[in-house]
């Protein structure tokens, strides 16, 4: 192996980012890399930004990294936008909105596609996020795609995650009754300097007072991220979420619960490699449009395909 | 987790400089997004360690810079000097924008490969990325 490892070892960020581009990439080189690196992983604290389109999830991210810069801490960031489903293309815009970290030394931002990847992330997102733990970042700020109601993977990648609303905009409401809700650690109306936040925050509050008893209640929080306002507040919140986690047990369980859906959604795809190797694409097709014909159902043709393999 | 492994060409589109004006880059970042690249796109003023900055935290194949303020010569010499200061030095550079063509080898020595110049059929910047850049 070339001398990428040792580089990223010493903390060259060059070499970081040679690293995050071959993982990403999915190269022989990236899974050796993952798995030289994940065991240094698991000490940063991990934060998922999530809200809608437009809702200031990249401005939020860049002002809650300038806090904790103000604190001594290091973060990387990682701001994932969506690729286009018929170019396979992508603009990567987040980092317009992160400027005044540019050149800061303890802050290292990198844009991903979403690679077709549903969920509001991509496709490597939790081996980049790992890696960029390894390298030492104090933490990992992730900005998911601002999708609708899709973005519930986050809550697999982040310890913490931050969900995003905005006054006004009426579907917020809506979005939470979509069970969206469940996934927040904490919600930030941002945006608050338009009116209506604190109409907001009063029919959040009440959702929540729905919540089953006993159930950790998230705060609510009010920023105006293009002014950088509320971030002490919301990087204090994200300490507390992170106490909560590990006076409560919880922290374990997440980080079990997390490496399960890992290790099985990998598996999952691994299988899959496996069916459509062992089935030439003629015989695929075939076999799917009997299913189309109504001749098989899809239970039989797939326990065929799965049949395939075992021989 | 499905997709077989791939390699995507990444494009930092960036303009350096005080104009304010970036229809021109925009319309060059989408036809890239069109033509099956990635492309990270800065905003505009941005100096020349913000564009060798986010060329090495993007590890990018290819910087496109564009600007139309004239101060091509003062800026993209510092631009391409911090690419080489952090140890980019392996990206394929063009440029384009409003660009007097007495400037053409100068810009060429300093390692741009193509300038585009106001009515450049966007496919032909498609076309050299995929030309010049190798997977
Ligand atoms: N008035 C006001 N505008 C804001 C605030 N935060 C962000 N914005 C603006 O909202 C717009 C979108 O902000 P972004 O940070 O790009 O939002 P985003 O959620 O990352 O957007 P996508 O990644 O495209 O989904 C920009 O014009 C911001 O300047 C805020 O607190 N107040
Ligand atoms: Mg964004």
């Amino acid at each position: 192996m070339d001398d990428i490892l040792e580089r990223f070892l010493r903390g060259e960020r060059r070499a970081l980012a040679r690293v995050i581009s071959r993982v990403e990439n999915q190269t022989p080189e990236g899974r050796e890399y993952v798995r030289a690196l994940f065991p240094r992983s698991g000490r940063a604290h991990t934060i998922g930004v999530t809200g809608g389109a437009g809702s200031g999830k990249s401005t939020l991210t860049g002002a809650l990294a300038a806090e904790y810069r103000r604190r001594g801490r290091t973060v990387g960031i990682v701001a994932v936008d969506p690729s286009s489903p018929f170019t396979q293309g992508a603009i990567l815009g987040d980092r317009i909105r992160m400027q005044d970290l540019a050149l800061d030394e303890g802050v290292y931002v990198r844009s991903m596609a979403s690679r077709g990847a549903l969920g509001g992330l991509a496709p490597t997102i939790d081996d980049v996020v790992a890696v960029m733990d390894a390298f030492g970042f104090d933490y990992v700020l992730i900005e998911t795609v601002g999708a609708g109601q899709d973005e519930v993977e986050i809550a697999g990648t982040a310890l913490t995650t931050i969900l995003v609303n905005n006054p006004g905009t009426g579907d917020d409401i809506q979005a939470m009754k979509a069970g969206i809700i469940e996934i927040a650690d904490i919600l930030v109306v941002n945006k608050a300097d338009h009116p209506g936040a604190d109409v907001l925050v009063s029919q959040l509050q009440a959702l929540l007072a729905l919540a089953p008893a006993g159930s950790r209640r998230p705060p609510i929080l009010k920023t105006t991220a293009i002014r950088g306002e509320g971030f002490g507040a919301l990087a204090d919140a994200v300490a507390e979420h992170r106490a909560y986690l590990e006076s409560s047990g919880g922290l374990a369980e997440q980080r079990a619960q997390d490496a399960r859906h890992q290790v099985l959604s990998i598996a999952r795809a691994i299988l899959l490699e496996q069916i459509r190797a062992a089935t030439p694409a003629e015989e695929l097709e075939a076999l799917v449009l009997r299913v189309a014909s109504r001749e098989l159902d899809p239970h039989s043709a797939a326990e065929l395909l799965a049949a395939a393999v075992r021989r | 987790m499905t997709a077989p492994a791939t390699k995507k060409i990444r494009v930092l589109i960036a303009k350096p400089g005080l104009d304010g004006h970036d229809r021109g880059a925009k319309v060059v970042a989408r036809a890239l997004r069109d033509g099956g690249c990635e492309v990270i796109y800065t905003g505009i003023r941005q100096t020349p360690e913000m564009i060798a900055e986010a060329a090495l935290q993007e590890d990018v194949d290819v910087v496109g810079l564009s600007i139309l303020s004239g101060a091509h010569l003062e800026l993209f010499p510092r631009v391409v000097d911090e690419l080489k200061k952090r140890g980019v030095d392996d990206v394929l550079l063009f440029c384009g924008g409003i660009i007097p063509e007495d400037d053409t080898a100068k810009l060429e020595a300093l390692g741009f490969t193509a300038i585009f110049r106001p009515g450049t059929n966007t496919q032909d910047i498609v076309k050299f990325v995929y030309e010049h850049v190798s997977n």
